[in-house]
């Protein structure tokens, strides 16, 4: 049976009413999810190549002993930009910005929830991480490590606006951050097509949920404790300044309070990822998928258990401390729960050796690694002696790139044909999964045994005498063959996309929706929202009803479903194209650069800020004119369960 | 229609499901409104949470609390906390007269609701001038600071939202999900009404007991 399909008319008015706007203005007002989301990915990736370069020059001043080529205070900066941008502006929001493409085509929706603040929350982001730049291009990157621990970036010891951009590119990325959180959420709780109870959500989709719920409750604490920063630098607040009854240690609570869950946030997403990926390259279900539904929800949890892990140097309670230790043991649980549902999955399916797939087997190797570090550092005595070594830096290398990294190249290899309706070439991928896997372990290897031998973190030299240059050198190559990998992974991106082999709907034989619909998928998503049965619903013969109607083409017109059961609720009109969360945008980094310079911009750039989320907001008359006629309201129907 | 012709419609009920039906905005937690304002509230709940619990850690390292000086002077928290809470009569039949439809009484509460904001944005004027710290004195005068400007952030923010709203509740152009917007406003309104309570507490009594 083929699934029935709008007329030609009727689907041309559909693309027409979804599509962006052309032109220029047309270009800053675009707010469909996957224009944004599409911007978004390619930004972060921007910034990861920005950060690897940080990460190459760091490998080349390290590369041999009493290295000449930057100086310790560019050195400082050199660290502190990588971590910060690989953090901040790549990590966290790459992940939001994959969900906010797939998660809409994943549940059957046409749209995210709040689509044009899910625009905002880009071009916040955005003009953040340009900030950032600028800033370390003019000579004032931070400087302080990216956790820029006081008394370091305090005034006294950071004079300079080092440390006050940092502090605001922190409000910037996790307003952003925060915003796509809410976005994701309400998109997933309230927007899946029908039948897609909870039961049958994608485990991604779970991935993504959890993930957002994480942000929610983690990301503040790092923008109290910022804001308390930059308040202490600019206007003489008091909080981590001990000679006024101040703590520098309630800096490090509330930044690993963030920190901590962060790991996870980063990590948890790709857990999805790998879910997908190895349910279509294994070509069965996942095996046990309630335990893989709970280990995930239970991860969240417990992520916020762990941050003192990170203070175990300082001279907080030890039996405190042992608390910290078991629940960074008892994290181990649920992931390892996972991990074995996953081998039964690989090894009852039929296996399909492709490149995403690749990926994420390399996962397995490298995450487990980094989690066995992850054991070791959990110790209180073992990490008192590793604390700030180059054990930490391999450990935490292990644990984000085999955790993130490698899963999240396997995902642009899987779903970059319905990004672009093209195939990345296999050839090309191979290269680039090996070259990035041996490249990768002979960088971040040897620094375990240089964190054994003593070599700490942040140093941006090392004499001779202390036999740390062989290591050293050999990192330094595994570091550019990782630079080459992903320079061939650019290059297969600008080449498929115009020449790769065309993709068809579902080149991977998958069992989830977005595999339903055309590659790339048509504006408005689906011409027909789907009716779902099933967790593969491709995979599954096909039951009636299979599909919506009675959804208006020429409004942007969404379906709101229940929360647990995805039954029928309303439909609901959602905005259309605008340039105001833009300019709303400008006028709020305005006022968030400004108030590095003078309090007072918080006050006098509130007015444009104000004033352009209140043309954001107010409707248009004769777009609500035309709609008023069809309205239905909630009390003339009896809405049937 | 025949026998014959109703079976086949019922056929094509069976192929599609017909949503043409449905209401076009629904209230409360039918509204994915109400879900992007209860994850707002999530994030500033926790906001304040951890503010609080700053508040507390400085306080379990200080020798004496306040560091220095008195505490702040109970009068005008104490006469706002009743403002604030007493808004929440106006704040009520607004969302119920949302709720129903009734745009005649939304106008009026919301309007009602406007009048209180001025008041309690007065009051609040007077609470920082009698809170007898700074916020560059000590840790104690900073977190109470940081407190106040967290929560009167809250107060010009929700303010101006409802203005702006209560405007276009005037002038229009309306719709049926304007009423959503202005049960959730109403419920938001809530929050900060409802959040003050422990920051007045905290900053208020904190400093006491």
């Amino acid at each position: 049976m083929t699934a029935p399909r709008l007329d030609a008319k009727d689907a041309a008015m559909l693309e027409q009413t979804w599509r962006d706007p052309p032109g220029l203005i047309g270009w800053f007002s675009a707010i469909n999810h996957k224009t944004m989301s599409l911007r978004f990915m390619i930004t972060t990736f921007v910034f990861f190549v920005l950060g690897g370069l940080l990460a190459l020059a760091i490998r080349l001043q390290l590369a041999g002993p009493d290295g000449k080529i930057v100086g310790a205070d560019l050195y400082s900066q050199l660290f502190t930009m990588h971590g910060s941008t690989m953090m901040f502006l790549f990590a966290v929001p790459v992940m939001q910005a994959v969900a906010t493409y797939l998660v809409p085509l994943m549940i059957g929706a046409r749209s995210v929830a709040f689509p044009r603040m899910n625009a905002f929350a880009y071009w916040i982001f955005t003009l953040g991480g340009i900030m950032l730049f600028v800033a370390f291009f003019l000579n004032v990157g931070p400087d302080a490590g990216w956790f820029a621990y006081v008394p370091l970036s305090s005034l006294q010891y950071s004079p300079t606006k080092r440390v006050d951009i940092w502090a605001q590119m922190i409000t910037f990325t996790e307003m952003a951050g925060l915003m796509e959180a809410i976005v994701l959420i309400t998109t997933i709780l309230k927007m899946r097509a029908p039948g897609m109870t909870l039961n049958r959500m994608p485990l991604f989709v779970w991935a993504i949920l959890a993930t957002s719920f994480m942000v929610l409750f983690s990301m503040p604490a790092v923008m109290l404790g910022s804001t308390a920063l930059i308040t202490d630098r600019l206007v003489n607040t008091q909080f981590f300044n001990p000679l006024k009854g101040g703590d520098a240690l309630l800096w490090q609570h509330l930044f690993w309070f963030f920190g901590h869950p962060e790991v996870y946030m980063i990590f948890i997403p790709p857990l999805g990822f790998i879910s997908s990926i190895v349910a279509t390259f294994a070509r069965r279900p996942i095996v046990g998928y309630p335990a893989m539904v709970l280990s995930v929800v239970a991860t969240a949890f417990l992520a916020f258990g762990l941050w003192v892990h990170h203070m175990f140097a300082t001279n907080l309670p030890e039996l405190g401390k042992t608390f910290f230790t078991a629940a960074s043991l008892m994290i181990a649980i649920p992931t390892a729960l996972q991990i074995f549902c996953w081998i039964a999955t690989l090894w009852t399916g039929r296996l399909n050796l492709r490149t995403p797939m690749l990926f994420v087997l390399a996962f397995f190797v490298i995450l487990l690694a980094g989690g066995l570090t992850g054991l070791m550092l959990a110790s209180v005595s073992l990490d008192t002696q590793l604390h700030d070594s180059h054990f930490v830096v391999a450990h935490l290398h292990y644990v984000l790139m085999g955790g993130a990294v490698f899963p999240l190249f396997g995902a642009f290899y899987y779903w970059f044909p319905k990004f672009t309706g093209r195939m990345l070439s296999e050839s090309l991928g191979r290269w680039n999964f090996w070259l990035f896997f041996i490249g990768f372990n002979l960088t971040f290897f040897p620094m375990h045994v240089l964190g054994l031998q003593g070599m700490p973190r942040r140093v941006y030299t090392y004499p001779a005498a202390m036999e740390w240059g062989s290591l050293n050198f050999a990192a330094t190559v595994g570091s550019f063959m990782i630079a080459v990998s992903v320079l061939l992974f650019i290059v297969n991106v600008l080449r498929s996309r115009r020449h790769g082999v065309p993709a068809g709907n579902d080149p991977w034989g998958a069992g989830t929706l977005e595999w339903s619909i055309a590659s790339p998928p048509p504006a408005g998503n689906f011409e027909m929202v789907p009716v779902v049965h099933a967790r593969d619903p491709l995979w599954e013969p096909k039951r009636l009803p299979s599909h919506v109607t009675g959804l208006a083409n020429d409004y942007r017109e969404i379906l709101v479903t229940s929360v647990a059961d995805a039954e029928l609720d309303h439909r609901l009109w959602l905005p259309s194209s605008s340039l105001a969360p833009f300019v709303t945008a400008l006028a709020t980094t305005v006022l968030f650069v400004g108030s590095i310079f003078t309090p007072w911009a918080v006050v006098w750039a509130a007015v444009p800020v104000a004033a352009g989320a209140t043309w954001w907001f107010w409707p248009k008359k004769d777009i609500v004119e035309q709609r008023t006629g069809s309205e239905i309201s909630p009390y003339d129907v009896e809405v049937e369960s | 229609m025949s026998t014959l012709e109703k079976e086949k419609e019922k056929d094509k009920d069976k192929v599609l499901l017909d949503v043409s039906k449905l209401p076009t905005f629904g209230f409360g937690h039918r509204s994915p409104m109400w879900w992007g304002t209860m994850c707002l509230v999530a994030i500033e709940s926790t906001v304040f949470a951890l503010a609080i619990m700053s508040y507390f850690y400085l306080r379990s390292h200080a020798g004496a609390w306040p560091m220095s000086g008195l505490p702040p002077d109970l009068v005008w928290g104490t006469v706002n906390t009743g403002i604030i809470v007493a808004s929440m009569i106006p704040n009520h039949f607004a969302k119920r007269a949302a709720e129903r439809l009734d745009l005649k009484k939304v106008r009026l509460w919301m309007s009602v609701c406007m009048l209180v904001s001025v008041a309690f944005l007065a009051v609040r004027v007077l609470e920082f001038k009698t809170l007898n710290t700074h916020w560059d004195s000590d840790a104690y005068g900073s977190i109470v600071w940081m407190l106040m400007a967290l929560h009167t952030t809250h107060l010009i923010t929700d303010a101006y939202d409802s203005l702006v709203l209560t405007v276009l509740m005037f002038t229009g152009p309306l719709e049926g999900k304007r009423f959503v917007d202005v049960s959730e406003n109403a419920g938001y309104w809530y929050f900060v009404v409802l959040s003050w309570i422990p920051i007045y507490a905290v900053i208020y009594w904190g400093a006491r007991l």
